[in-house]
């Protein structure tokens, strides 16, 4: 899959609570909980960003709480892709459980800059850098995981396992 | 090759004779958690599965502590899916206001988790179960739909950091400064992936409660566990308490460990992590004089029984400063119960303290004791990310509970020293 985005960076330590305020975790609707993304970072994030643009994000991205609600915000407000230095072990997780696309790179971290546009073929981990004429390689997932982000994340491949899946 | 518990603990559940970091394995859980803020969204999940039963009635624990009792409607809602569901599925640990407490202080107080366990709960703290020489570690809302039907989840083999405590703890320094000293030495991904193992010839000072409060704060260093071996304090803690039979894992003297980190408590003074990251910890001496608006003590990191005697000790026959709220969380109604026996809540009461029943509310500015711009609270909680306990132009403050008192009392960041 091919993404075309424009870059929207954030630093390091970027924690759940600033991604999804933990007052709006009163419900679990997702198309509630996406109209908060990032709020307590930037309130108008979800207005400033437009359908299929990237995150760049520097180290320890989504530390913190376990909280799903972060990466569905994430993912329905729009944002494609989150690129970072590193994320946190939980929203790593989180986000191929529910299939937000995510790269880690250092490079890209490093080098993107806010408004840059980029080309992102996911399945290769390639990022190319439009604005910049750069590309940078993002680390490869293991094969258990790439398994899961084909299948569309882990309950269709646990629906496909148990049988319960629709043929 | 030698092993370590945590590696131990993974292989005994992935019915392997051994593994090492970076294998991915899938394992058998113990114990599944999720409380009102995470269970939801995974109850979504597991009706996504197509299966109608949960893999075991009494191995899931649904515990609604996060925004009860019910702060609004839609909190009111939530619980609601909690309690429908457990009554549809047949769970036996659901525990609603009045039976229910914070989720890492009720379950091992129930006996619900124990050495050797393999646990995943839908909350990052779930890791406080290392204290009990268990395996346990925080996942999403579908981790966790999904343990609930299949009763496994994946996990990649971490890396172990070695840490040896050593020395004799300082006056009033307890299990508190030293995880806040730790992941100031470490920083807040020091741990990242990894698993936090406490050793050393000290740990047998540190008392159960205060195991509880290190482990809890592993996740505030990245880490994927924090984990102690099991003595003779654990024991006498789980004896006739368990409510299944434990199984005991200790490391090999050869296990290996991507790093080894000694700790002198020689060198561990009350600690204080300003805002925003736990990382920015000061020593008690850099942190002292700063005017404080709240006092919370409570949560899953500090709300047991000897926070909350130490917080009574340093109060006692004082008042709490004019123009500071001083707000006090017993864990669970077995603490609540045995603080009053003790007679704890009249000290508090007396101080002009406001004594709660259990929530985790303020911890993550639910309700309880939100914080206005500009305001600023000294709290025994796990974090101080920016808005956390309210406001985003608010300030939290972290410390032990003996520092938290003596704040109280004071009005500003205060050593115990200072008022007794």
């Amino acid at each position: 899959m091919n993404l075309n985005g424009k870059a929207w960076t954030v630093g390091d330590h970027i924690d759940t609570d600033v991604i999804i305020p933990a007052r709006y975790l009163n419900t679990s609707d997702p198309n509630e909980l996406a109209t908060y993304c990032m709020i307590d970072y930037d309130k108008d994030f979800v207005t400033k960003i437009k359908a299929g643009d990237v995150m760049v994000a520097g180290a320890n991205f989504g530390c913190g709480s376990s909280r799903e609600h972060a990466p569905i915000a994430i993912k329905v407000a729009g944002i494609s892709c989150v690129i970072a230095k590193t994320f946190a072990r939980i929203f790593y997780r989180n986000a191929i459980n529910i299939g937000l696309p995510i790269l880690e790179s250092a490079e890209a971290s490093e080098k993107i800059k806010e408004g840059d546009e980029l080309e992102i073929d996911l399945a290769n981990g390639k990022i190319v850098n439009v604005t910049r004429k750069e590309s940078y390689t993002a680390t490869a997932f293991p094969p258990f995981m790439q398994e899961l982000i084909a299948q569309g994340g882990l309950i269709n491949y646990t629906k496909k396992k148990l049988g319960t899946a629709k043929a | 090759m030698g092993q370590t518990i945590t590696e131990k603990i993974l292989a005994a559940h992935a019915g392997k004779a051994s593994v090492k970091p970076g294998d991915l394995i899938q394992a058998k859980l113990d114990i599944v958690l999720g409380n009102d803020i995470t269970a939801p969204v995974a109850i979504n999940e597991f009706n996504k599965l197509g299966v109608d039963k949960v893999f075991a009635t009494d191995r899931i624990a649904l515990i609604p502590d996060h925004f009860t009792p019910n702060k609004d409607i839609k909190s009111a809602e939530q619980v609601k899916v909690l309690r429908e569901f457990a009554a549809k599925m047949g769970i036996t640990h659901f525990y609603d206001v009045g039976e229910m407490g914070v989720e890492h202080a009720l379950l091992p107080e129930m006996g619900i988790v124990g050495p050797g366990d393999l646990i995943i709960g839908a909350d990052s703290h779930t890791c406080t179960y290392g204290a009990l020489g268990a395996f346990s570690t925080g996942v999403g809302s579908t981790d966790m739909g999904i343990a609930m039907a299949t009763g496994e989840a994946w996990f990649k083999v971490p890396e172990s950091i070695k840490f040896v405590i050593k020395g004799k703890k300082k006056k009033w320094v307890s299990g508190k400064d030293l995880i806040l000293y730790i992941i100031g030495q470490i920083g807040v991904d020091g741990a990242r992936y990894q698993a936090m193992e406490f050793t050393g010839p000290a740990i047998k000072d540190f008392s159960i409660d205060e195991r509880f409060t290190i482990a809890n704060m592993a996740i505030e260093a990245g880490a994927k566990n924090g984990i102690f071996g099991v003595d003779d304090v654990t024991l006498e803690y789980v004896k006739g308490r368990t409510i299944r039979p434990y199984q005991i894992y200790e490391s090999d003297a050869d296990a290996t460990y991507a790093r080894t980190i000694e700790i002198d408590l020689a060198d561990v003074d009350m600690q204080v992590a300003f805002p925003h990251l736990p990382e920015n910890t000061k020593s008690i001496s850099e942190a002292k004089g700063l005017k404080i608006d709240q006092v919370v003590i409570g949560s899953c990191t500090n709300g047991r029984i000897e926070d909350l005697r130490i917080a009574a000790h340093i109060m006692k026959g004082k008042k709490v400063a004019k123009g500071v709220r001083c707000i006090i969380i017993p864990a669970t109604q077995q603490i609540y119960k045995q603080a009053m026996n003790e007679g704890l809540f009249n000290i508090f009461i007396d101080a002009n303290a406001a004594v709660s029943t259990p929530t985790c509310g303020p911890c993550l500015g639910g309700h309880m004791g939100i914080l206005a711009k500009g305001e600023r609270s000294l709290a025994t909680t796990n974090r101080n990310f920016v808005g956390r306990m309210g406001s985003t132009e608010s300030e939290v403050y972290l410390a032990s509970p003996a520092v938290a008192a003596a704040s109280a009392i004071t009005g500003t960041i205060s050593s115990p020293e200072d008022v007794i």
